[in-house]
């Protein structure tokens, strides 16, 4: 039995707690209001926040005191407003948010027929129905201890259908769900009815649901909420964030052309946590990112602690440590995995042995980053790069459940620079630094899919669906044009060729208003509804080895024993023979027909490719700064191990150590090629893209590019021409090769092939609705018969380069894979601060980006070149 | 679609030598003969009379490139491989400048449509119907049988080519000397890798070559190179 969400922070403690509550000096919703940033002042317990007498028991029984900023949200909850919790884990947060709910329901412990009107009261969303269903168990407690009448149910994806039916008509006091759910009961006829009598929202890990398209579907969902029930006040509970006025906004109906945000309580009296850097007896290691040379280290931390959570950034590092701990475990530690790709039994079971507190150790990815708290987790390990310092910071919270007692957490680094990056995020933590990311812009691919899920309800007006979407915080800026765009759409595609009015999915009346066609379309909709799309995955089978055969593919047993699966776009990237981790073995890659991929036991001892894939977040901004400021001061630099600081003091006598705001370049021979390695430090993604781009732009100087690698800090393009001598002739100028004019037509003619852009363009044609994810009728089998949405990108590019869905994927490219807002950034910085050094031979600083050159997937290389190679296999074979 | 058009490279069927163009068309240069092959016209309005409003330009697309290759080999016969048309109703669908365009390509020339799953009976749109066509020692049908002399669509060959630094994905013209089967030219045709079953009954010791379609040229890669 897990032991749960911590129920009242510090729990078992009195005393009074230091809390400073926060709020803002401004009524909200009321009024149209000008936008003035919220002044923030603090307010003392007021005395109407005072717990009914049963409740006062009831804790007093427990041995608990209700916390500050628990009373603060009570206090909101009478004066009718809505409220923002900002608390660090273990603060007691759930309790707090419900709390008002249970009182307000509670207050008068009469039969319920008699006390007030039957219907939902308050809708409680979380992003993990784990994590809803962990609630509903916890609120069994006070509701039967103090005897409220009070039904709580939850509503998943697993609910039976016959329970989901009774819901809509005998709706419980609370309901516990995630954003898909809420969107499904919002397109039903009954909506109106189900919500007419809620007063409450909650929103659990609101930090968490708003950087995703899941918190744009949330949004939408609100403001048909505001609308049903305009009495509804919410209350959001999230973790530390950069921004909390402007996530205060997500809480409350945005009024026309100006701002409104919720309350901002905030609770204090956490402990600081305690993060060190492992200052390795080993050699550390250039690049890569396995930290294998600390394991021995990592061990003995984990073998001197009760419980220890190990994160790593991806599956396959998450794969390989957990192997690696278990061939040096000669005291026979209880070690789990947990990641993401696993069956869900499987974490369940690691789960439930972690409350247990049978475990010892649990080697996981950002799985962990969220959910239900088990435990007692006494350090955390974090291997490889912190990223950002508010995600680092959310995970070192992880190992802990008592506020007023500090988080132990310890750094790995995986290579020299991520040395750098640990030490300005144990910085960044020191002075409370928050980098969350700012609150998105409302996706119009999400907006597509909630009018259409308006029209599957009540028939709507597209005046009036405007006037409610843009009390979305997240649409609040959408404008009326891009609104009937996305309408259009819905019904008729929204082409510019106006052939498809007799195939609507919706239509107007009479009246004008929209409804749904036909019943296959509301179909279609519930079928298809939510955000994440999944990545294509392949199923992977186990067969004996072909042997040797360089490239070639003979004839290979089909069957074999299933592994799993794997992301496509993984196996896109990788050549036969390549070997990786794959489900705790060293696997190489035989052959691929149709969704199988045949793989078989390798030998090697180490995987060619890592299959690190970055991870999915970029270095944030903000530690990326802190990283260059970390260079640029030499002062600083005591606090980095020797070896890092040889590593520095050696790059500065030889070439140079780039300034805060200026972009080194480096140029040397090696091995009859010759090399441009730039540091920008703007993450791995932006570096690909200006990778791709800068090839472009070389192949056109005549520099003859081969190929590029990247990584989070620089990137490495490779070529023919003696590019030092090019600069020197004045053939090859850095300003303009580096000129942000490069994101106009080099830009657009590579997005014509970008696979990134492809597989951006698919995720918004699925959550738009053009294309299903799931269909109700065709049993699509053979992959002959299915249109790929890569053709249908290029067609639509071709034809009609404006369409919303292009703009959507846009949208979606300048912050996600292609990181082009970023890149766009830096290279604006950058414009008249480039530094070029000639140099022999490779730099110090150059090395770990050297490294990867083979182990990662190479680019830039043009297909026919490759293709060309492949053909000569042939020529060569005909001519014996 | 991407690729300039009108490369080619030679590709030989029965004895007969015959030119594969990077667009996918194949070009009898003799009898100047120019074949494609599944152009699966209006397949979007197809899927969207079922609810997939897949942008509706495929057939402008399909059309263009194929005016483009039509334009530069000035073809006596031009040969459509079955599956010209997505379903039985597709040419009602055609809009007034596809159904001109088509008529403008057919003038001074023999057009031949050649029946397939997808488009069984005749539909109007000017020129022949027939179900399979026999040039010397060349038979042009859709649905490929393996025979000696065949020239067949209906397959969509694509060739995955695992290279030196990264997997391609490609459409093909697939050759053994004795038989062919061409790339699908439609603009929403998608692929089915050469390595599928479909494959190993036609050439059964997988003696085939691909003939790749690249973005500059074609290359012919060994059957045992693609997978």
């Amino acid at each position: 039995m897990p032991s749960g969400k911590g129920w009242n922070g510090s729990a078992g403690r009195s005393g009074q707690p230091h809390v400073i509550s926060l709020t803002l000096d401004e009524p909200q919703a009321t009024a149209y209001l000008p936008p003035v940033p919220p002044r923030i002042r603090p307010v003392p317990p007021d005395d109407r926040a005072a717990l009914p007498d049963h409740f006062t028991t009831w804790f007093a029984a427990r041995g608990w005191t209700p916390r500050a900023h628990q009373l603060a949200l009570l206090d909101k909850a009478r004066a009718q407003r809505s409220a923002l919790l900002i608390a660090p884990t273990g603060a007691g947060k759930t309790l707090a948010g419900f709390l008002p709910t249970l009182v307000e329901l509670g207050e008068t412990p009469t039969p319920r027929s008699l006390a007030r009107p039957a219907g939902l009261h308050t809708l409680y969303i979380s992003p993990l129905k784990a994590l809803a269903v962990d609630i509903a168990r916890n609120l069994e407690a006070p509701i039967s201890e103090m005897g409220l009448p009070i039904k709580v149910e939850t509503r998943t994806g697993d609910t039976p259908a016959s329970r989901k039916q009774r819901q809509r008509r005998y709706p419980p006091d609370i309901l516990l769900t995630t954003p898909e759910q809420l969107a499904l009961l919002l397109s039903s006829d009954d909506a109106p009815y189900l919500f007419s009598s809620l007063k409450r929202v909650v929103l659990d890990e609101l930090h968490a649901l708003v950087t995703s398209k899941r918190g744009d579907l949330l949004s939408l969902g609100l403001a048909r909420l505001w609308r049903l029930a305009p009495d509804m006040r919410m209350i959001g509970l999230s973790a530390t964030v950069a921004e909390p006025e402007q996530l205060a906004r997500f809480l409350v109906p945005q009024p026309d052309g100006a701002i409104a945000a919720a309350d901002v309580v905030v609770a204090g009296g956490a402990a600081q946590p305690v993060v060190e850097m492992l200052d390795t007896r080993e050699r550390l290691p250039w690049a890569g990112h396995s930290a294998r040379h600390a394991l021995n280290e990592m061990y003995e931390l984990i073998k001197a602690n009760k419980t220890t959570l190990v994160f790593v950034n991806t599956r396959s590092q998450a794969e390989m440590l957990f192997q690696e701990f278990w061939r040096i475990n000669d005291d026979n530690l209880a070690i789990a995995l947990h990641h993401g790709s696993l069956d869900v039994a499987q974490r369940r079971k690691v789960e439930d042995a972690m409350a247990a507190g049978r475990l010892r150790g649990v080697v996981c990815t950002s799985s962990l980053d969220l959910g239900v708290d088990w435990g007692d987790v006494d350090l955390v390990i974090n291997v490889g790069a912190p990223k950002g310092c508010s995600r680092l910071m959310q995970r070192i919270g992880r190992a802990n459940h008592r506020l007023d007692e500090a988080s132990r957490a310890v750094l790995v680094p995986a290579n020299r620079f991520e040395v750098l990056e640990c030490s300005v995020a144990i910085d960044a933590i020191a002075d409370n630094a928050q980098d969350t990311p700012p609150l998105r812009t409302g996706a119009l691919d999400v907006l597509a899919q909630h009018v259409l899920g308006c029209a599957c309800g009540e028939p709507f007006l597209s005046d009036e669906l405007y006037a409610e979407v843009i009390t979305a915080a997240s649409y609040a800026t959408l404008t009326r044009a891009d609104f009937d765009d996305v309408v259009d759409f819905v019904a008729s595609g929204g082409y510019a060729l106006k052939t498809y009015e007799r195939f609507a999915r919706i239509k107007q009346d009479a009246k004008g208003r929209w409804r749904v066609a036909n019943p296959k379309v509301r179909q279609s909709y519930r079928l298809n509804v939510g955000t994440i799309v999944e990545e294509a995955m392949l199923k992977v089978r186990l067969v004996r080895s072909r042997g040797g055969g360089k490239g070639a593919t003979g004839a290979i047993a089909r069957g074999g024993r299933l592994l799993g699966e794997i992301e496509e776009a993984f196996i896109e990237g990788l050549t036969l023979g390549d070997t990786f981790v794959f489900s705790g073995e060293i696997v190489r890659y035989e052959a691929l027909a149709e969704d199988q991929v045949y793989v078989s036991r390798a030998s090697d001892s180490d995987p060619k490719v890592p299959s690190y894939m970055g991870g999915k977040f970029p270095l944030s901004t903000y530690l990326a700064e802190r990283v260059r400021g970390l260079l640029d001061d030499r002062t600083a630099w005591g606090v980095l191990p020797e070896q890092v600081r040889d590593w520095l003091s050696l790059q500065k006598d030889v070439s140079r150590i780039p300034a805060r705001r200026e972009l080194l370049v480096e140029t040397f021979p090696r091995s009859n090629k010759h090399y441009i390695v730039c540091y920008p430090f703007e993450g791995r993604l932006a570096h690909q893209t200006l990778g791709m781009l800068l090839t472009r732009r070389l192949e056109r100087a005549r520099a003859r590019p081969l190929g590029f690698v990247a990584n989070e800090y620089a990137l490495a393009v490779w070529g023919l021409g003696d590019m030092s001598l090019m600069v020197k002739q004045g053939r090859l100028d850095l300003a303009a090769l580096f000129d942000p004019d490069m994101l106009g037509d080099d830009l657009e003619a590579w997005l014509d092939e970008s696979a990134l852009m492809k597989r951006t363009f698919r995720s918004c044609a699925i959550i738009s609705g053009l294309i299903a994810r799931r269909s109700t009728t065709e049993e699509k089998t053979r992959r002959q018969v299915l249109f790929s949405t890569d053709l249908v990108y290029d067609v639509l590019r071709r034809h009609q380069p404006d369409h919303m869905l292009l703009r959507a994927a846009r949208a979606d490219a300048a912050t996600g894979l292609l990181d082009l807002r970023r890149l766009g950034d830096m290279l604006q910085r950058i414009e008249g601060r480039i530094t070029h050094r000639p140099l022999d031979r490779v730099s110090p600083l150059a090395v770990p980006v050297m490294l990867e050159i083979g182990r990662e997937s190479v680019y830039g290389e043009a297909a026919d070149e490759l293709l060309a190679e492949a053909a000569e296999e042939l020529v060569k074979e005909a001519m014996g | 679609m991407r690729g300039t058009l009108c490369v080619s490279g030679m590709m030989e069927v029965a004895g007969t030598a015959l030119r594969a163009d990077l667009s996918g068309a194949l070009v009898w240069d003799e009898q100047r003969l120019l074949v494609v092959s599944d152009l699966h016209l209006e397949k979007g309005s197809s899927y969207a009379s079922r609810g997939t409003l897949l942008p509706p330009f495929d057939t402008v697309a399909t059309l263009r490139r194929l005016a483009t290759v039509i334009a530069h080999y000035n073809p006596r016969t031009v040969i459509a491989l079955g599956d010209s048309f997505h379903d039985r109703d597709a040419h009602t669908r055609l809009t007034g400048d596809d159904r001109a365009c088509i008529a403008n390509l057919q003038v001074g020339r023999d057009w031949i449509w050649i029946t397939g799953n997808h488009d069984p009976a005749p539909h109007g749109i000017g020129g022949e119907v027939a179900d399979e066509i026999t040039l010397g020692a060349v038979t042009f049908r859709h649905e490929p049988t393996g025979m000696r002399g065949e020239i067949a669509g209906h397959l969509h060959p694509k060739a995955r080519v695992a290279t030196r630094a990264r997997t391609l994905e490609r459409r093909c013209f697939v050759s053994d000397g004795a038989c062919a089967v061409m790339p699908a030219f439609g603009a929403y045709a998608g692929g089915l890798s050469v390595r599928d079953a479909a494959f190993a009954r036609l050439f059964p010791k997988r003696a085939f070559v691909a003939h790749v379609l690249g973005d500059t040229k074609l290359h012919s890669i060994a059957a045992a190179r693609c997978y």
